[in-house]
């Protein structure tokens, strides 16, 4: 099984652009542990020859005619935004 | 007549017939929510003034002649169901101020129907949980004990039920989600086929397990209420486009003939003695009504929860990457780099065991883990998935406890997320599957906590699980839904 240490909890918080405490961090790397351990036991059976199943859907490439519509008014979409300016979402600046 | 005692069937009669105004049951509904909110928590947001202003337009569209199947009926939304003007939060404070601009597609449905849409209900924050106990706002609490959980995440839409606080409401199921909450609040609740119900307006959190479904008293509500949220929605590709039966009117006691299944491996070590007493009495009743008992085998029944905790994270790290307080939500303040705009944001705006599932999610899908963990489980889900296709070659439908213990405390499972997880392994196989079940009370344990049934059919057979569930409650006399007034009609029998 893949040891389960700080390290590897940093990095996958980086990877979820999450972050811990340092004071969070025992506590939280024992209860992943624990589940990591606890899904081992998918390792006892052979699935070689089993396809993955990723959706239960009976659909099958569902498609529509290409027809305009309205979308919701730019207003309203910019009423829940924490900053904006005009007609854009505004953040911190990216690039220097 | 006390009209908190009707079912939402026999109210609609009483309005139809012009016996009761809507207005006079919403505002008697809005009473017994309000004094309820402080011992149950039940809601999230309740704004009186829009419930008033929408049953004044009905009011108005009632005289011009309007009909609808839920004409005047307060309908409670879990608050991951959009409603257009009204904040739906997710029970998290990052999204503790989103206003949705559109309404989901079963809130549209309702609406058609004359629904008032009645306030949004507490749940764990993003559905992820089974006590309720992750709520930003709080947990809830189970009126039939208010030290116990109700059951999650749609905690609070099952207790809206069981205190009267409402008589009807909507959840979402992932693993369980409406399912064990009805069983632990002794009320009904149903998740449809993977497909059944347009998701379009629920927020995501596993896109391949989750259903929205009704909760309801009684039986003939839980038909009336599927089949007007249930139907083909152009919004959502993976709604199946097979035509809704009317599945109130098609209603049927004859079950006779019908065969049962009974999944050795969901007897195990573990479940409540009195809950495998309660399902033993249910049973025999199948037996009476005719139906034919055959006990069937899940092989792979006991990776469910492995599976589950894979994939539907997974599905969630993705999801819920989005909220990252750039469009909608919570927004960390003072950070003047993007990059750490999202992690702060982030870090502050989700709770432990959202983090938690984030982080697991991530990990399964990681370059290097991927094999040996998301497609390993994706695999095992296959085998889950065909564990019941076999057996419904044989059986209608299967019968099993809805969850392996009754309402625990508060607290009594937040240190150890495994135990939490183990709460739903009735109900997880169900939803890695994409097929309907139900949860039905079935009596009550020593403590006078509800027992919840659960029976699950085959693809688009939610008739025959209605059916089934139809001829069981008109068999025991009725189910005591509420620990708040007797009811007349239940029978001794179940205790």
């Amino acid at each position: 099984m893949v040891e389960i240490n700080k390290e590897l909890v940093r990095y996958v918080a980086s990877l979820a652009r999450l972050e811990f405490d340092e004071n969070e961090l025992d506590d939280f790397t024992n209860k992943f542990k624990r589940i990591l351990e606890y899904v081992e036991q998918l390792k006892e059976l052979n699935v070689d020859d089993v396809s993955p199943t990723y959706h239960v859907n009976i659909n099958k490439n569902t498609m529509r005619e290409d027809i305009v519509q309205p979308s919701l008014d730019l207003s309203e979409v910019l009423k829940n935004a924490p900053d904006k300016k005009d007609s854009f979402f505004r953040v911190p600046r990216a690039v220097e | 007549m006390n009209l908190l005692n009707l079912s939402i069937t026999q109210l609609k009669i009483l309005i139809e017939k012009k016996d009761i105004k809507p207005q006079e049951l919403v505002e008697l509904y809005i009473k017994q929510a309000k004094k309820y909110q402080g011992k149950t928590n039940a809601f999230i947001s309740f704004d009186e003034e829009n419930i008033i202003g929408q049953v004044k337009e009905l009011e108005r569209k009632l005289e011009k002649g309007f009909s609808g199947k839920l004409a005047g009926i307060p309908v409670a939304i879990k608050d991951n169901i959009c409603t257009k003007g009204i904040r739906t939060t997710c029970a998290s404070k990052i999204l503790h101020n989103f206003i949705p601009p559109y309404d989901a597609t079963v809130v549209e449905k309702l609406k058609a129907e004359g629904a008032i849409i009645f306030g949004k209900t507490n749940m764990d924050e993003f559905a992820m949980g089974s006590s309720n106990e992750t709520s930003f706002f709080g947990p809830v609490r189970n009126p039939w004990d208010l030290e116990r959980i109700p059951g999650g995440s749609s905690g609070g839409s099952a207790v809206t039920i069981s205190a009267k606080q409402a008589p009807a409401a909507l959840g979402s199921d992932t693993g369980g989600s409406i399912r064990q909450p009805a069983a632990l609040c002794g009320v009904v609740g149903l998740k449809p086929t993977y497909g059944r119900v347009s998701r379009y307006g629920l927020i995501a959190f596993g896109s391949s397990l989750d259903q929205i479904g009704p909760f309801s008293r009684n039986i003939e509500d839980c038909a009336l209420l599927l089949e007007c949220i249930s139907g083909y929605d152009v919004k959502d590709s993976t709604s199946i486009n097979v035509d809704v039966p009317p599945y109130h009117k098609n209603l049927s006691k004859d079950i006779k003939g019908l065969k049962i299944g009974i999944p050795k491996e969901y007897f195990i070590e573990g479940v409540e003695e009195d809950i495998v007493k309660n399902i033993e009495h249910a049973i025999s009743i199948f037996k009476d009504l005719g139906t034919e008992i055959k006990e069937i085998s899940l092989p792979h029944s006991s990776y469910g929860i492995a599976v589950y905790y894979l994939i539907a994270t997974a599905e969630a790290s993705s999801n819920l990457a989005r909220y990252d307080g750039v469009k909608y939500g919570y927004r960390a303040e003072n950070i003047n780099d993007l990059k750490n705009l999202y992690i702060k944001t982030k870090k502050e705006g989700f709770g432990e065991e959202v983090k938690r599932r984030i982080m697991l999610g991530t990990f399964s899908l990681a370059s290097g883990y991927y094999d040996a963990y998301y497609k390993r489980a994706s695999k095992v889900r296959t085998l889950i998935k065909n564990d019941f296709l076999k057996a419904f070659e044989e059986v209608d439908a299967i019968l099993c406890p809805t969850s392996p213990t009754t309402a625990f405390k508060l607290g009594e499972k937040t240190s150890d997320p495994i135990q939490m997880y183990l709460s739903d392994i009735f109900t997880i196989n169900v939803n890695l599957a994409g097929i309907p079940a139900i949860s039905i009370p079935c009596g009550f344990d020593k403590k006078g906590l509800p027992i919840g049934m659960q029976i699950i059919g085959n693809y688009l057979e939610e008739q025959k699980i209605l059916n089934l569930s139809y001829a069981f409650e008109q068999n025991v006399g009725g189910f005591k839904y509420s620990p708040f007034e007797e009811d007349k009609k239940w029978s001794s029998k179940q205790s």
